[in-house]
């Protein structure tokens, strides 16, 4: 017992081994779209201390993993000196200006990669803090408040050849003409007719982008007629894409077809933009143990908020679209996984990094690089798994990887759960939320790493828990030889 | 089989499907027993899908079997469990050189070649290593394998038998006659058996306590960090630099180490939350420093596990002599890689009462006997909810 009648701590654990960080703010806000600006601009107009961060300008390696938006390979040369962009998003974001006049501290290009608070088994954390990072380095900072308003990312549904550059979502399209001033393409299908296609086709106009049509799995189109019939262009009902084609620099045409009459067409394009939907970026909160709900009409899995956005993380507030997009209606994605799966082969791609088509992802099958399937294993499938137990999607990622990837599953975490849903005939609303793991963002080693290992640190590491007894060879135990191997082991073991 | 339907018996049932517990039950199943497995949750779900894979366990009585058995697994599970035998373990300063030898020494002490690296072997066997490798050793033993793809490879291996799985059922009581448990008592309803084995890690200890045996364990939460894949390096098996991981068949590179969070009680449901911390930034760091050439790869992920400790870290198997008909086992933070012998030595003592193999007398609970009540504060193993942070809390709140 020390002094002050404390029992010391095991010198091994995390207790007191969390750095304080150096900077600390009234509030910190993830997210300069509307909501984090308004409230930034707020707390700071009440003299409160405020950090607003934005990770746009993007890393240029994020644009090609498809983080956080689905870019398709459609951004001109312009993303790779993310410097240069800084003005341009600044001035596409007119309350900005606003926001730094009532004090607020702005950093565009940082992302926030972590979000940690204490709670159920995490208790030692001296403050809450998030962790930041820019091209080059990485740091963490302290809060009293935090707004997460990271807003929502593409729904992505496959088709065969989607996994070609020219395939983009409906936010990573936006990102690309509103935000930098930087997209490729010249000639768009449009996949989906709801509200987030009639702007992407309004966007593309006001551009001089030409929209080769909109295209529909359903019915009836989803978004109002009027502005529909204003944009001129085919809208085709009860169509989906079955091909997309192309050379080296990604799509030249795509081809349709009806789901009424069989009947195929092929468009000449070089981007595709899927707007059937939109997911909220819940991975901050749900990384950091945030209570998370299931709200079908908007978008899916948000964070459970009260009125003023108030999270179940003491001091963590939640607001704008990241709590919910109205309209984004997840029957409306998962009708359309429904017909492209019934109109699209098995080996249709279902997660690009790992390299899973959808039938591998039924099947249950192993990667390739482990060689063919055993007979056992090949009797496996989804649906047998299924009759173990309800499906779940970490479960089925571990085995098939599908989700697994660099790109954090930002274009496939939602489509297999449809596939595993529609695979295995279960309600979508029952595939539990795959977790999300910081950090949230993929960063270099060099770049999220704490290069200064701190002599307390270094002085108290072991490569697991610091127990000398637990390393002490079997056939020494309670022999002569036992307190040589244990003062041996206790004065080198730490590394 | 999730079945509508709670089986009524088995003659050996299960508690927990971990890689312990799912060992034990293949072991018993291509023998022909009728096992049965009850887990609260998924296979596998818990310590046994997260760990590092690691499987040279050079201090327990179990190594001659676990080095015997896993270059067979695949074959005899009949499932993938992307095993690789042979390990490097390498360090970047004087002072892990020093002890890798003594770890060097121990294994050559059971008969097995290990051989002693240079900076220049180690730069010529490890294509990611950078000029500050110093030395290591290059072991013909140990090794690692995939902890999820080998989870299930159990449990599909032993359904395969004639086994049988029961997920989503939590067993909460115990039922008595005499000296004997005959029936285990679930969420579901009561399920008769012959014998249990308790292999239901950090919850073991709660458990035992229903059927008054004191099973001393404390649950620390332990943090990993995996890289985006890079090309594959001839041997997979290779850590140092104080962590302990590998690099996946797929190429990704999966460590952990450091600082440990021990948790008070794991509610009898699991564990709440296993969440990871700001310790990611130096473990990134350690995983640069061991291979400088990886140090552009990105980390796609980090997480957490919970496992359970006994007071002398080490394992506990054991067939209790009251009542007789139960057997328990915690693997205490090396379990996964000495999975294919603890089932073995499990399936022993279930049948014969005795480990066939191995003497494993020194691994009994009643070395416990007379531990102090609380050992827990004597050693440390305790986390005192920061101040600081509640402070903040408070105002913030
Ligand atoms: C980060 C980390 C790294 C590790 N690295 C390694 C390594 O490299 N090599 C190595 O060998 N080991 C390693 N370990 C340790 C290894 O993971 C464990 O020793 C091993 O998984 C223990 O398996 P188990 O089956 O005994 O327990 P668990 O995996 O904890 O399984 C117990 C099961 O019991 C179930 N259960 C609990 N209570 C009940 C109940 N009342 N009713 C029904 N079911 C119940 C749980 O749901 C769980 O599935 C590591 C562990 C962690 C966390």
């Amino acid at each position: 017992m020390s002094a002050d009648g404390h029992l010391p701590n095991d010198r091994f654990s995390q207790v007191g081994r969390h750095p304080a960080p150096q900077k600390r703010y009234d509030l910190v806000v993830v997210g300069a779209g509307e909501a984090g600006v308004k409230a930034a601009t707020e707390a700071a107009a009440a003299g409160r201390s405020v950090l607003l961060v934005d990770e746009h300008p993007l890393d240029p390696g994020l644009i090609g993993l498809d983080v956080p938006y689905l870019f398709g390979g459609r951004a001109t040369a312009a993303v790779q000196t993310p410097s240069r962009l800084m003005e341009h998003v600044f001035a596409a974001r007119p309350a900005l200006e606003a926001a730094v006049e009532a004090g607020v501290e702005l950093e565009l290009g940082v992302s926030c990669w972590g979000l940690y608070v204490n709670g159920p088994n995490l208790q030692t954390l001296a403050s809450p803090v998030i962790g930041l990072a820019d091209l080059d380095r990485a740091w963490m900072v302290g809060f009293d408040a935090a707004v997460i308003a990271t807003g929502a990312r593409d729904l992505v549904l496959g088709f065969p050849g989607w996994d070609q550059p020219g395939v983009v979502g409906a936010r990573g399209f936006a990102a690309l003409t509103d935000l930098y001033d930087a997209f490729a393409g010249r000639r768009v299908v449009i996949l989906g007719t709801g509200e987030l296609a009639l702007a992407t086709a309004e966007t593309a106009r006001a551009r001089g982008i030409e929209v080769v049509a909109l295209v529909e799995a359903l019915a009836t189109a989803q978004g109002d007629p009027a502005r529909l019939a204003a944009l001129g262009a085919p809208v085709l009902l009860q169509t989906v894409p079955v091909k997309a084609t192309g050379g080296i620099d990604g799509v030249e045409q795509l081809t349709l077809r009806s789901l009424a009459d069989g009947s195929e067409q092929t468009l000449a394009c070089d981007t595709v933009v899927m707007a059937l939907g939109l997911v909220p970026q819940i991975e901050l909160l749900d990384a950091a143990g945030a209570k998370i709900v299931r709200q079908a009409d908007r978008g899916g899995f948000v964070p459970q908020v009260a009125a003023d956005g108030q999270t179940s993380l003491t001091g963590v507030k939640a607001l704008g679209e990241v709590t919910g997009v109205d309209g984004a209606d997840t029957a409306y994605g998962l009708a359309w996984m429904q017909a492209l799966m019934a109109a699209t082969p098995g080996d249709t791609m279902i997660c690009q990094c790992e390299d899973v088509t959808r039938a591998d992802l039924l099947d249950l099958r192993p990667p390739r690089y482990l060689g063919e399937p055993s007979t056992q294993m090949r009797r496996q499938s989804l649906a047998r798994l299924a009759e173990d137990g309800p499906v779940n999607q970490d479960q089925i990622k571990r085995l098939t990887r599908a989700c697994m990837g660099p790109c954090q599953a930002r274009r496939c975490r939602e489509q297999t759960a449809m596939a595993m849903a529609i695979g295995t005939d279960t309600a979508l609303g029952a595939i539990p939320l795959a977790g999300y793991r910081a950090p949230v963002r993929p960063l270099p080693l060099k770049v999220i790493g704490e290069t200064a290992e701190s002599p307390d640190l270094t002085n108290n590491w072991d490569v697991w828990f610091g127990i000398p007894d637990q390393w002490i060879p079997y056939a020494a135990i309670g022999t002569d030889e036992e307190p040589d191997h244990w003062a041996y082991i206790a004065a080198n073991k730490y590394l | 089989m999730t079945g509508s339907e709670t089986p009524r018996g088995a003659s050996v049932v299960v508690i927990g499907g971990g890689v312990t517990g799912l060992s034990a039950a293949w072991w018993l199943a291509r023998e022909g027993v009728d096992v049965l497995v009850l887990d609260k949750g998924i296979v596998g779900w818990e310590a046994s899908g997260r760990n590092g894979g690691g499987c040279s366990h050079y201090q327990s009585p179990l190594f001659a079997e676990e080095q015997r058995l896993w270059p067979m697994m695949d074959e005899l599970l009949g499932y993938p469990t992307e095993h690789q035998s042979h390990k490097i373990i390498f360090g970047i300063n004087q002072k892990q050189v020093d002890y890798y030898k003594y770890i060097a020494a121990t294994i050559r002490g059971h008969g097995h070649r290990v051989d002693d690296l240079t900076g220049d072997d180690i730069r010529r066997l490890v294509p990611l290593a950078g000029p500050n490798a110093l030395g290591g050793l290059y072991a013909h033993t140990g090794g690692q394998a995939n902890p999820q793809r080998t989870v299930q490879a159990y449990a599909w291996a032993l359904q395969d038998h004639g086994g049988r799985i029961l997920q989503h059922t939590p067993v909460i009581g115990f039922e008595r006659i005499g000296g004997a448990v005959t029936g285990v008592v679930t969420t579901r309803g009561v399920i008769g058996c012959d014998h249990v084995l308790v292999a239901a890690g950090p919850q073991g200890g709660q458990l035992m306590s229903l059927l008054d045996v004191d099973m001393p364990m404390a649950p620390a939460r332990a943090e990993m960090v995996v890289t985006e894949p890079c090309e594959i390096m001839p041997l997979r098996a290779v850590d140092g630099n104080g962590l302990y991981g590998r690099q996946t068949a797929r190429g990704n590179l999966a460590y952990g180490g450091g600082p440990h969070e021990w948790i008070d009680e794991v509610e009898p449901d699991g564990p709440k939350a296993r969440p990871t911390t700001p310790l990611v930034r130096n473990l990134a760091a350690r995983v640069a420093g061991l291979f400088p050439k990886a140090a552009h790869l990105r980390v796609i992920r980090s997480w957490a596990g919970v496992i359970e400790t006994t007071p002398d870290g080490r394992p506990i198997l054991d067939r209790l002599k009251d009542p007789g008909n139960v057997t328990v086992a915690t693997m205490s933070g090396v379990g996964f890689g000495l999975s294919p012998a603890s089932g073995h030595a499990l399936r022993d003592l279930i049948i014969d009462g005795t480990c066939s193999f191995a003497d494993i007398s020194k691994l009994g609970l009643d070395r416990f006997a007379g531990l102090e009540p609380d050992w827990r504060q004597r050693k440390g193993w305790f986390t005192e909810a920061s101040k600081e942070f509640n402070d903040h809390a408070a105002l913030a709140g």
